[in-house]
């Protein structure tokens, strides 16, 4: 099967490409780029088998397929949430072909038992390349380690307890440590737990008005500080997840200076939201870290312009009305991104935060970097991961459209730019349905 | 008569200042000529329970009694998701019944906030968590206009676990509108941050802070909110923050001491003073009864609208941001 694209705005970071190319696609992978106009005989003359296909991608960036390095699919255990056949169409729609599925399930991936579930549900259910990331610790525990290495040799490509900070610095050194021999890189949901006590919302004003227990900053700043020296000691890279104050932005930026082997994301809603979105004590506006304040957004604003932070990632935490529809208190933590994070984070480029080449390297070549996988490129030979997207198409985000199980937005009715037009993994369209 | 700006009582932050002055005026009119009371006949009030609570409980319970309307206590021990049926379940069959009013308390701060985004009929706020008690303010408010005959420009230090107190959050947020100026006075660990962004002064000094105030409010020591230990031992809390007749000898002659009880004697404040001859304790619990009075009538009189017959729902707003 041939598949051309054309007309488009080739974007490509991996290979500074920013150009009018037309792409050819055959047998799934990436076969030419060529000037417009140019790959049209190639095709014509080989045009045999019925499914070749030519896509006008006229007025639109055609890119590497979109990753998320942080989703969460809830499978197996909370299926009525979300399962890997809906997250995955969920990523479909919302422009990406690689999702990295957290070990927080229940069971939780802390065996090889259940990556191969995942995988092989994966390889049936889901129209998009799953990449599991194993526990850490037995059942999240953060007491003993995992089996790093079956975990690594089942699929999984990363290590994470996210969702549950690992408190006990003697048991992250030896993860790091132990990591090494698996080059697996281990993400670190960093907050202090002893800290954060029962608070759930960002401690400031606004905890105060509404009677909720604080998250101060400077949970996540102890943890993030933390992190760096073990990175340090062990010599081992700590990818630092979902970081949301201005404090983690300057000590890695610090970090990174030194030449420490650290990375961080960053999610749409901790750029775009603040703690005064919880006035009305709507549960989907909680999530762990908490929203913190507009300046706490400017700085993760000119840390992603700056490359102190490397990649984007949604942290899609799908949860349904049983458990957000009842007292602020009680509410599970997260919201859903996968299909409202493109148009969110293009928000950006026309900030002038970032170029539309650097908005596309943060969600293709980066997360690809940091967890070693062979994505995030057009070049010749690479898998044909492809996001096809039109940046300057209006749309207003509605959660009633949302093919993922859960409807936890934060962004229902805003009004954003850029539609995904087609999502294109292994050289197979998987969007529009 | 005219009808509240608001249709549910959710908290002080809401309250216009004009809405807290037709209550208080109304509670007044109730407390001095008795026997024109009008009535609320085949009105229904429903007291919906999550918490303990004898005073707040039964004080609405004789105020709904004396307009003549039926109330009905339903008292639920725990929060929704240990019951197993959530809090707007709960609620929906509640307001199935057609009641004219609901009176919630509940443990979690924000619980009539969500109430009030999905029920059709009226909420009262009788304390969520540790957000607002609105009640609690109206009747220290009244209260205090009636000892002092103003409120505005009165020195009032509130004393104690601010931080967990939803009883010093609203009566921070009712007396600011009122014009008083609040001092709080409590062990740093129980102060919550940005209490001056509110334009409250904080002290940890409680004598010096005594000597200058018109109006001491004492808050209970609760130490089922307090997630951890906030302070090294009752002893030592006594010993800077509890109230007692050497402290008071220090402050103005006029002074008067307010406790929204249940009081902790002997904690946060002694017996003697409790008893003497400034404390007003007794008479908030008395004037409790015409502030609730004055509020479900100003919320189910005739004046108002059947707010179930009517569109888009009113009150029940954001919080104003402009502290």
């Amino acid at each position: 099967m041939r598949l051309l694209i054309k007309n488009g705005i080739v974007i490509d970071p991996s290979q500074k490409l920013h150009a009018k190319k037309d792409l050819l696609i055959e047998n799934g992978k990436i076969k030419k780029i060529g000037p417009p106009g140019t790959l049209d005989k190639e095709i014509l003359r080989a045009l045999g088998p019925q499914d070749d296909k030519i896509i006008d991608a006229k007025n639109c960036i055609v890119a590497p397929g979109f990753i998320d390095m942080h989703t969460h699919l809830r499978e197996p255990g909370d299926e009525h949430k979300e399962t890997i056949h809906t997250g995955a169409k969920a990523a479909a729609r919302g422009g990406f072909t690689s999702i990295v599925c957290m070990a927080n399930t229940n069971p939780p991936n802390d065996n090889p038992f259940i990556t191969q579930f995942i995988k092989l549900k994966a390889q049936e259910e889901a129209c998009v390349n799953v990449y599991p990331v194993g526990a850490l610790s037995k059942g999240l525990k953060g007491e003993e380690l995992a089996e790093i290495g079956s975990l690594k040799e089942a699929g999984c490509v990363a290590i994470s307890d996210d969702g549950h900070p690992v408190m006990n610095s003697y048991v992250m050194r030896k993860a790091l440590d132990y990591c090494k021999h698996f080059k697996l890189p281990i993400i670190s949901h960093c907050e202090d737990s002893y800290l954060v006590g029962k608070g759930m919302i960002n401690e400031g004003l606004r905890s105060t008005l509404l009677g909720l227990r604080g998250n101060p900053a400077a949970c996540e700043e102890i943890m993030v500080a933390r992190d760096i020296a073990l990175a340090q000691l062990t010599g081992s890279h700590i990818h630092m997840a979902h970081i949301s104050t201005q404090a983690a932005v300057r000590l890695i930026s610090e970090a990174k200076k030194r030449k420490v082997s650290v990375s961080c994301e960053v999610t749409p809603h901790h750029l775009f939201l603040t703690d005064e979105s919880v006035a009305t004590y709507d549960t989907h506006f909680k999530m762990a870290p908490p929203l913190r304040t507009p300046k706490d957004n400017a700085a993760l604003k000119k840390g992603l312009k700056e490359n102190v932070i490397d990649s984007f990632a949604t942290d899609h935490a799908p949860h349904g009305v049983l458990e957000k529809n009842i007292e602020f208190e009680e509410a599970a933590n997260g919201v859903i991104g996968l299909e409202t994070a493109l148009p969110i984070t293009l928000k950006l480029v026309e900030e002038k935060v970032l170029t539309l080449s650097q908005f596309i390297e943060k969600w293709t070549l980066a997360p690809a970097r940091i967890l070693r996988l062979p994505k995030g490129t057009l070049k010749i030979g690479a898998d044909a991961d492809i996001t096809i997207f039109d940046p300057a198409k209006k749309i207003k985000i509605n959660q009633n459209t949302f093919v993922s199980k859960s409807k936890n937005t934060p962004f229902h009715g805003w009004a954003c730019k850029g539609e995904v037009i087609t999502t294109i993994v292994g050289g197979k369209i998987v969007y529009p349905f | 008569m005219e009808a509240l700006a608001t249709r549910h009582i959710l908290g002080m932050d809401d309250l216009t200042r004009q809405d807290i002055f037709k209550i208080l005026s109304l509670a007044k009119k109730f407390k001095t000529s008795p026997n024109s009371t009008p009535t609320l006949k085949n009105k229904t009030v429903v007291n919906l329970f999550f918490e303990p609570s004898t005073r707040t409980r039964s004080s609405f319970e004789i105020a709904a009694k004396r307009l003549g309307a039926t109330a009905i206590n339903i008292t639920e021990a725990g929060s929704s998701t240990v019951k197993g049926e959530t809090l707007i379940d709960t609620a929906k069959n509640i307001e199935a019944m057609n009641p004219d009013v609901i009176i919630l308390r509940h443990s979690s701060s924000g619980a009539p906030y969500v109430l009030s985004q999905t029920l059709k009929t009226p909420i009262i706020n009788a304390g969520d968590g540790f957000h607002e008690h609105p009640t609690q303010a109206l009747l220290d408010l009244f209260t205090i206009e009636e000892a002092k005959g103003k409120i505005s420009g009165l020195k009032i230090l509130i004393v104690g676990d601010i931080a967990h107190s939803r009883v010093a959050r609203s009566n921070i947020y009712g007396l600011k509108k009122m014009g008083a100026h609040i001092i709080v006075c409590g062990p740093p660990t129980l102060i919550p941050p940005a209490m001056t962004q509110l334009g409250v002064e904080v002290s940890y000094d409680l004598k010096a802070s005594v000597q200058k105030a018109d109006v001491i409010m004492m808050l209970r020591i609760q130490e089922e909110r307090q997630d951890r230990i906030q302070f090294p031992s009752k002893k030592e809390y006594i010993k800077y923050f509890g109230l007692n007749c050497e402290t008071v000898k220090l402050a103005k002659k006029d002074v008067i001491i307010m406790h929204p009880g249940p009081l902790n004697r002997g904690i946060e404040i002694s017996p003697e003073v409790a008893d003497g001859p400034y404390s007003v304790i007794l008479n908030q619990v008395t004037n409790g009864v015409v502030v609730r009075m004055a509020l479900l009538y100003l919320i189910m009189g005739p004046q108002v609208v059947d707010p179930r017959a009517a569109g888009p729902k009113a009150g029940g707003g954001k919080h104003a941001t402009s502290h």
